[in-house]
């Protein structure tokens, strides 16, 4: 194989920091989800890169378990973000500060 | 360059692409195609490394079903991009916000560069148990991790029940005043004031 793992690992790396600019820059609460859901993304590409260079296929399994968090993330997020939206009438994350004091 | 540098590269241009654009579109409809085009280039990366199984579950899943909820949402909710989102607030500048990223990513760089990692073998084939095909992926989910995979249901079990919970709309508690009289027939009354 002529691409080395380290490549893998570096595509990872800068799909990661572009999801932490998005978190940290967007102020539109889905796009923010969706840059959490890129990080999540780049970690599962770290894991099957690593697992192709163990040869063990314990990576996998650990996909799975990520990716289900990630859609029960989801599902509850968005489930809080409608009922943010029918109350507050925004999606701008600055607007979120039911918990601040 | 051999073919498999070739499809390396051209994946993760498309990838890095799908996810700058993401992050830059206004329209969050966009927002989530760019973000399936990055998931798909992933998944042929995915299935450069071996994890052929991991592949396929990650464009049906998450490009498949999750984007979809995303979609869904943001159809509900009558999203266009031209809300007025406010100006940012100004309490960190958005300079360092970018510096303490790029701070991260060249720490990630550092490591990746220092770990040793071994050279692999080319092992993608189509062997029914071959590494990363679905047998010897649920070999392995259904003897070693089956309890981590049983408490994966249960963890979506309450995440289901949980959003419902969480979006249902509040009910209230006391009937207003033309259903209150109609309590003498209980469901047509139960049908108004749940919703």
């Amino acid at each position: 194989m002529s691409v080395p793992i380290s490549a893998y690992l570096t595509l990872a790396a800068v799909l990661f920091g572009l999801g932490t600019v998005g978190v940290l820059i967007s102020r539109n609460v889905i796009v923010l989800f969706m840059c959490i859901e890129l990080m999540l993304n780049a970690a599962n590409m770290a894991l099957i890169a690593f697992s192709r260079a163990l040869n063990l296929m314990d990576g996998h399994v650990m996909v799975f378990l990520v990716m289900t968090v990630a859609a029960a993330e989801a599902a509850v997020g968005l489930g809080m973000i409608i009922t943010i939206h029918r109350n507050r009438e925004t999606i701008n994350i600055d607007r979120f500060d039911l918990m601040k004091w | 360059m051999t073919l498999d540098a070739v499809i390396f590269v051209i994946s993760a241009v498309v990838a890095i692409f799908g996810a700058a654009m993401m992050i830059a579109q206004r329209n969050p409809v966009a927002s989530v195609l760019y973000l399936i085009l990055s998931l798909v280039a992933q998944s042929v990366i995915y299935v450069q490394l071996g994890a052929l199984f991991v592949g396929v579950m990650l464009v049906i899943v998450y490009a498949g079903a999750i984007m979809v909820l995303f979609l869904f949402v943001i159809m509900l909710l009558n999203l266009r991009g031209g809300e007025d989102l406010g100006r940012p607030s100004g309490r960190i500048s958005r300079f360092t916000k970018y510096a303490v990223t790029l701070l991260l990513f060249i720490e990630l760089i550092f490591v990746i560069r220092g770990v040793a990692l071994p050279p692999v073998a080319d092992v993608v084939s189509s062997q029914p148990d071959a590494f990363g095909s679905v047998r010897a992926v649920s070999m392995l989910l259904f003897t070693r991790y089956l309890y981590p995979f049983q408490l994966t249901g249960v963890l979506m079990l309450i995440a289901v029940v949980g959003a419902v919970v969480i979006a249902r709309k509040e009910r209230t508690d006391e009937l207003p005043e033309e259903t209150a009289s109609e309590a003498a027939s209980p469901e047509k009354s139960r049908e108004g004031t749940q919703e």
